[in-house]
């Protein structure tokens, strides 16, 4: 049965999704390989940005920390939307410029809101 | 270089705007951000009554608008807007009115059930607004894209509001079910959605009827599968079983009035989006998803009359005879008729104002805490407060489709239509399981009448006098008005109905 273009085209992901596979597994094996391997307790400790970890790996965070990465996920989406925009900015024209003024002050009414619920205070 | 060369070249023309033609949508959307911003700068406090009324000023502006629009619409004939993103047709104001009314009555309902409960705030109906602004997208979606992003905005907000009874375990435990099928039914449509691309190298749904139409499709099986897919997404969100089993949990475990909002204008909007897209673009493919809906609908209205009937809860009650409610409104759709979309559409139209009145009523009498909702509780209500009993039972009637009520028009509407296009297996038991239905409603109503008190059962007195505010009594009171004058004189919401068929308009160019 021979494949339409329709789902030749598909094929293309199916030979990227297999040379992914592929190179990782050779990087991945020939370092395995070449490179000495001398394990010490020190070099199996968690990684903890250089620090020694202290206590277990699943203790409980504090739940400010939750409306923090809320409201980062609220400038994080912010720029997802701008960096587009800003490089076709000549072409949006004065339109453009308006809509995305219309999203940020939208943005920055919920930031107000959160600020005025007290979100901002660290208790 | 190149590439860089090639993309700035591009000129993306800024689409023309018709501004008036969205005012209810900015009415409700802008209302909502200034609510919410007056709401944390000014210490409004407990004059909450003022955020009840601000939320009903903005629906009845949108309300009002969306009117004039239809009557404009009716005059000089349907147009698309933003470059075919949202279409302005009869249908589209239809279901604008009616979410705006449903916003408007749930306002009412929602005002002393705060101060009852000892809640907070404004946020309720910033959600409710801005829910409502996804019920106008989903009803006016001219391209399955926006259809999705209409769906999904109503449908995060209701998540929030199922949440907003913070004292009670059950309201949390409502929010996290209907959050975690909601996003389940939403990948369904979303899927259905990309099935139908593929088929059709378009999401624009004037595109796909052009398509279809010319029978230009290289791959029919990718827009069958799009079909069944979009048609589960849609069966979620209307709650039609076999996809029904979160809507008692849900209705249930929300804020009674907010289980009114959800019955109305979510169920309404989902059902927009359901009749667009059927009816409009897909009627050439009729043989393939008239079957499904014909098992839908069977199905849907057999299950919810017969669980209703085993129910003690009366909140479950009525989430399962809302259940049966969508199986009737689907019978509509699978007579793929004219007869039958506006069989529907006055079906959601009558339906709205039966439901939230119920609720409303269920508000009353759940009293402080929300939960007196066993059918115990109604045990000789007419005594205590005998017009509250009587208006619950002419809601409870409609919703059986009693003669001079709007249910009966609403159900022989849909019924007739089934018949006319020789589906009478779907007409019988649809008229089997209306009158299996009707026991549950009487049930509750001997309750409220008749039943004795026998030794030590829980009544009406044992659970506290029934406090009556004005805006839950002036909310029922445009239900129950609105239900009886439509039983008696139909034929203003029937030519309502009829007047707002979908229709599909090539996109200016």
């Amino acid at each position: 049965m021979s494949l339409s273009g329709f789902h030749r085209s598909y094929l293309n992901v199916v030979w990227f999704i297999g040379a992914a596979f592929i190179i990782v597994c050779l990087m991945m094996g020939i370092a395995r390989t070449l490179r000495p391997s001398r394990p010490n307790r020190q070099k199996q400790m968690a990684y903890e940005s250089g620090v020694d970890p202290v206590g277990t790996g699943w203790s409980q965070s504090q739940v400010r920390y939750y409306f923090f990465a809320l409201l980062f996920v609220m400038f994080d989406v912010e720029a997802v939307f701008i960096f587009p925009w800003a490089i076709q900015l000549e072409t949006y024209g004065v339109f453009g410029l308006v809509e995305m003024f219309i999203f940020i002050i939208i943005l920055t009414l919920g930031l107000l809101y959160a600020w005025k619920k007290g979100v901002l205070r660290w208790v | 270089m190149n590439l860089l060369a090639a993309l700035t070249d591009v000129k993306i023309p800024a689409p023309e705007v018709q501004w008036f033609a969205l005012t209810p949508m900015f009415i409700l959307i802008v209302a909502s951000f200034v609510l919410m911003i007056l709401a944390v700068l000014t210490p409004m406090g407990q004059k909450k009554s003022a955020y009840a009324l601000y939320t009903c000023a903005a629906a009845a502006g949108s309300g009002v608008v969306s009117l004039v629009l239809w009557f404009d619409v009716k005059n000089h004939g349907p147009r698309t807007l933003i470059s075919g993103a949202l279409t302005l047709d009869g249908f589209a104001l239809f279901f604008w009115f009616l979410i705006s009314c449903a916003v408007f009555v749930s306002a009412l309902l929602i005002d002393d059930y705060l101060r009852r409960e000892d809640l907070n705030g404004c946020e309720i109906y910033v959600l409710m607004m801005s829910a409502a602004v996804g019920g106008l997208v989903l009803a006016a979606a001219n391209d399955l894209i926006v259809l999705f992003v209409g769906l999904e905005v109503l449908s995060i907000a209701l998540y929030v509001m199922a949440a907003m009874h913070a004292h009670r375990p059950t309201s949390q435990e409502a929010a996290i079910k209907y959050f975690v099928l909601g996003g389940f039914s939403s990948a369904f449509l979303l899927y259905g959605i990309a099935m139908t691309y593929g088929g059709t190298g378009s999401t624009n749904l004037v595109r796909i009827g052009t398509v279809l139409r010319d029978n230009f499709s290289k791959h029919p099986q990718f827009i069958v599968a799009g079909l069944a897919l979009m048609l589960v997404g849609f069966a979620f969100k209307i709650a039609a079983a076999p996809f029904h089993a979160w809507a008692p949990d849900v209705y249930q475990g929300s804020p009674s009035p907010v289980s009114g909002f959800m019955a109305s204008a979510a169920k309404a909007a989902a059902f927009a989006g359901l009749l667009r897209v059927y009816v409009t673009v897909f009627p050439t493919l009729s043989p393939d998803w008239r079957p499904a809906v014909w098992g839908l609908a069977v199905l849907t209205v057999v299950v919810g009359s017969f669980l209703a009937i085993v129910q003690t809860d009366v909140k479950r009650t009525l989430a399962y005879s809302s259940i049966s409610h969508a199986g009737f409104i689907l019978i509509g759709l699978q007579a793929n008729s004219a007869d039958g979309t506006s069989g529907s559409m006055f079906y959601l139209l009558a339906y709205t104002f039966m439901v939230l009145g119920s609720f409303g009523c269920i508000t009353l009498i759940g009293r402080t805490g929300d939960d007196a909702h066993s059918v115990d509780d109604y045990r000789g209500l007419s005594k205590q407060r005998p017009v509250l009993a009587f208006v619950f039972s002419v809601f409870l009637f409609a919703q059986a489709g009693v003669p001079l009520t709007s249910g009966f028009i609403a159900k022989f509407g849909v019924i007739s239509a089934a018949v006319k296009g020789h589906s009478y297996a779907v007409a019988i038991v649809a008229m089997l399981a209306a009158v299996v239905g009707a026991f549950l409603y009487l049930r509750i109503v001997v309750m409220m009448y008749v039943a004795e008190t026998e030794g030590e059962a829980r009544t009406v007195e044992t659970a506290g006098r029934i406090h009556m505010p004005y805006g839950a009594v002036v909310g029922i009171g445009i239900c129950f008005v609105f239900t009886l004058a439509v039983g008696f004189a139909p034929d203003w919401a029937l030519n309502f109905a009829r007047d707002s068929a979908p229709v599909l308009i090539a996109i200016p160019k």
